[in-house]
């Protein structure tokens, strides 16, 4: 018996048809994609020097795309574990959108440290001389862990639902229905099936958070690690853990906007999720605030040489600019909006997420390239400066396309919105959306 | 066990910048061109910098010959992935140019930016060409990989050599690096820390002796003398 969902015919409704502004879509975010490509080639068969990288700026937005495209990828961990831990169950209907993202944001992160590599084909070197003293194979470990747990946890999490587009999507072109088939697994709805899979889920998302609080820290250790100005901070962690959240939650609210308007999904993506998300956001903008003073005002406070050259270029030199727009960007302007215009109005939490996420790019390009600009042999060699060049542009845009164009093509071939988990009964067991106190209710008996 | 070290007489250096060439024509290091030498991209695994102090009419200029430290606590090789970069048993940071991946991440750690990323394979003008040292293990370097200062490795190599086809025993005099005996000014002096009559281990222990940023606990084997 399959589960009863009210709303199985309009989640299912996108994949009945492909449209020709889907194939215009797809392949206008193709180009861009190939682009990136047909840059990437350039740069591995000229070098590196066709970027704007010098010395010392060693590191540019590749290194920045990383860490922005890893921090994303937050998102979906932490509506889906975190939140399935809480005990929040309002999160049901947006936990597959948000996963998504987690799932088709990771392959960019990792690719962008090997577009960044002088010697990508030196790939396996990780492998056969890898040495656990560098926090480059930290990263390695947890992101590659990241990415595969992820992958399983989205993958059981869609089980239920392929097995539905396998018994009603009868009339989809041949090959798709055989997709169907193989990747149900031979899902049957057993109402023992459902027991088995919450308890795997329960117990995953325990395991993935602590996975995505390792992974932005570790990410983070990157820099943390060196003894240099504006890098060396216990605070970098906790710091870019926070960033994380806030650019991977505001990026649900988009993609939520865009998905129910694109699809006609407002009565199961309706305005309370909205208006939940803004009470998240709300607060990790605040923590955002927090970090951000208790951060700047140790470094500026204690006044020590090298650190205030950094500093200084952030808030008066080079970056000043860069960085009060971030700060406007991340904190005034999209706090004001979500407490006093936010709620109930799609359009302007949009306007703030995308605001914030912009703003979080920023911020993690200043975190990298002031203390590159001036390091602390600054008084001799004078300072630094970069400027992202052609190829590094093309690929940034393709980084972005690529996510799109996954996410876009993956919504015409899977329902996005969780038939199951919004269910008002599944198999065995009742299970309501609304009602349900704790959706870890499977795991205890 | 030998610990190669060296010790640079700033009151003797006259930033004539002869230690810089001899380090490019022993070492092959390419030739950048004036719009990468202005993007920062120029290799030079010596410098000779100003460092300047104060401001008008109240200057003092200092001149500093900068090698790589050689730190006995590397931040380098603590963060490289795959040990491309490492410390020989006598002391010495060397990079594997075969085995680097590019990452750079030894690059932004090293607190003394002594090292070299080759952002395009390697170039020389013709005339230069003929005259590349023909070393082996001073090959020129491939693009995407990180180079810097070896205190002239092959040379150690060379004078290990030497002493045995002469049937004697090595001894750490008879290595030297280029920079060390080109310098003009005979600032430069080079030989094992680790010999308590050695006359680097003696100047190193000079009052006038200091390390660059002793600080940060990298423990560097080149050592100044103070000016004045
Ligand atoms: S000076 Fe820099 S490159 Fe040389 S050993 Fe020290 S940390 Fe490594
Ligand atoms: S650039 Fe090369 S030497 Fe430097 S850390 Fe990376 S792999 Fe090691």
């Amino acid at each position: 018996m399959e589960p009863k969902n009210q709303h199985t015919q309009t989640i299912l409704a996108p994949i009945r048809k492909v449209s020709k502004g889907d194939y215009l879509l797809w392949g206008a975010l193709t180009a861009l994609l190939l682009s990136g490509l047909v840059a990437w080639i350039w740069q591995y068969i000229e070098g590196l020097g066709i970027t704007g990288m010098n010395r010392p700026v060693y590191w540019g937005v590749y290194i920045t795309n990383f860490v922005f495209f890893i921090g994303l990828a937050h998102s979906g961990t932490f509506i889906s574990a975190i939140l399935r831990i809480a005990g929040q169950s309002w999160r049901a209907p947006l936990t597959r959108a948000a996963e998504a993202i987690t799932l088709f944001s990771l392959p960019f992160g990792a690719g962008s440290i090997i577009i960044d590599m002088g010697r990508p084909e030196r790939l396996l070197n990780l492998v056969f001389y890898g040495r656990y003293q560098s926090p480059i194979l930290w990263d390695v470990t947890a992101v590659s862990l990241y990415l595969l747990s992820s992958v399983v946890f989205f993958y059981l999490s869609l089980l239920p639902d392929i097995a539905m587009c396998r018994d009603r999507l009868t009339n989809v072109p041949h090959w798709q229905h055989r997709m169907y088939e193989i990747l149900a697994l031979g899902w049957n709805h057993d109402s023992e099936q459902y027991h088995r899979l919450e308890k795997v889920l329960d117990g995953m998302a325990v395991f993935m958070t602590m996975l995505v609080v390792t992974v932005h820290t570790v990410v983070s250790w990157l820099f943390g690690m060196t003894v240099q100005p504006g890098w060396h901070t216990a605070l970098i962690g906790p710091f870019f853990l926070l960033g994380a959240i806030l650019s991977g939650t505001a990026a649900v609210v988009i993609v939520l906007a865009l998905l129910r308007k694109a699809y006609r999904l407002e009565k199961v993506l309706h305005n309370g999720l909205f208006n939940s998300l803004r009470k998240l956001l709300i607060t990790f903008v605040l923590g955002w605030l927090y970090m951000m003073i208790a951060e700047y005002l140790t470094i500026g406070y204690s006044n020590m040489t090298e650190e205030m050259v950094v500093l200084t270029d952030k808030f008066s030199g080079t970056y000043a600019t860069m960085f009060w727009s971030m700060t406007v960007f991340v904190f005034v302007i999209p706090l004001l909006i979500f407490i006093f215009k936010g709620k109930n109005s799609v359009g302007w939490m949009v306007f703030a997420s995308v605001l914030i996420n912009i703003g979080m790019w920023m911020e993690r390009y200043i975190v990298i390239i002031p203390t590159e600009i001036s390091p602390r042999m600054l008084h001799v060699m004078g300072q630094g400066s970069y400027l992202p060049a052609l190829p590094e542009i093309l690929i940034t845009i393709a980084c972005f396309a690529g996510l799109i164009l996954l996410y876009a093509v993956f919504t015409r071939f899977f329902p996005i919105i969780p038939i199951w988990e919004t269910a008002e009964e599944l198999p065995g067991h009742a299970h309501s959306t609304k009602t349900s106190p704790a959706p870890s209710s499977a795991s205890s008996d | 066990m030998l610990r190669w070290g060296m010790v640079i007489d700033l009151d003797k250096c006259f930033a004539c910048q002869s230690c810089t060439a001899a380090c490019r024509m022993e070492n092959n290091t390419p030739v950048a061109g004036k719009d990468q030498a202005d993007m920062g991209r120029a290799i030079l695994w010596n410098e000779v910098l100003p460092f300047v102090e104060g401001e008008y009419p109240n200057v003092h200029t200092t001149i500093l010959p900068r090698p790589c430290m050689h730190c006995d606590e590397p931040s380098c090789v603590k963060v490289c992935p795959v040990q491309a970069t490492f410390m020989n048993e006598e002391g010495t940071v060397l990079v594997n140019y075969d085995r680097c991946i590019g990452c750079r991440m030894c690059t932004v750690a090293c607190p003394y930016a002594v090292r070299y990323f080759n952002w395009y394979a390697p170039e020389w003008p013709d005339a230069l060409k003929e005259h590349l040292n023909p070393d082996p293990e001073v090959a020129p370097r491939p693009k995407g990989v990180v180079e810097k200062c070896t205190f002239c490795v092959q040379r150690l190599r060379k004078a290990r050599e030497e002493a045995e086809a002469e049937g004697r025993t090595f001894n750490a005099t008879d290595y030297t690096p280029a920079c060390v005996e080109t310098c003009t000014g005979r600032a430069r002096y080079f030989g094992d820390l680790n010999d308590p009559n050695s006359l680097v281990s003696k100047l190193s222990h000079s009052p006038r002796a200091f390390r660059m940023f002793e600080e940060l606990g990298t423990h560097p084997k080149v050592y100044y003398l103070k000016q004045g």
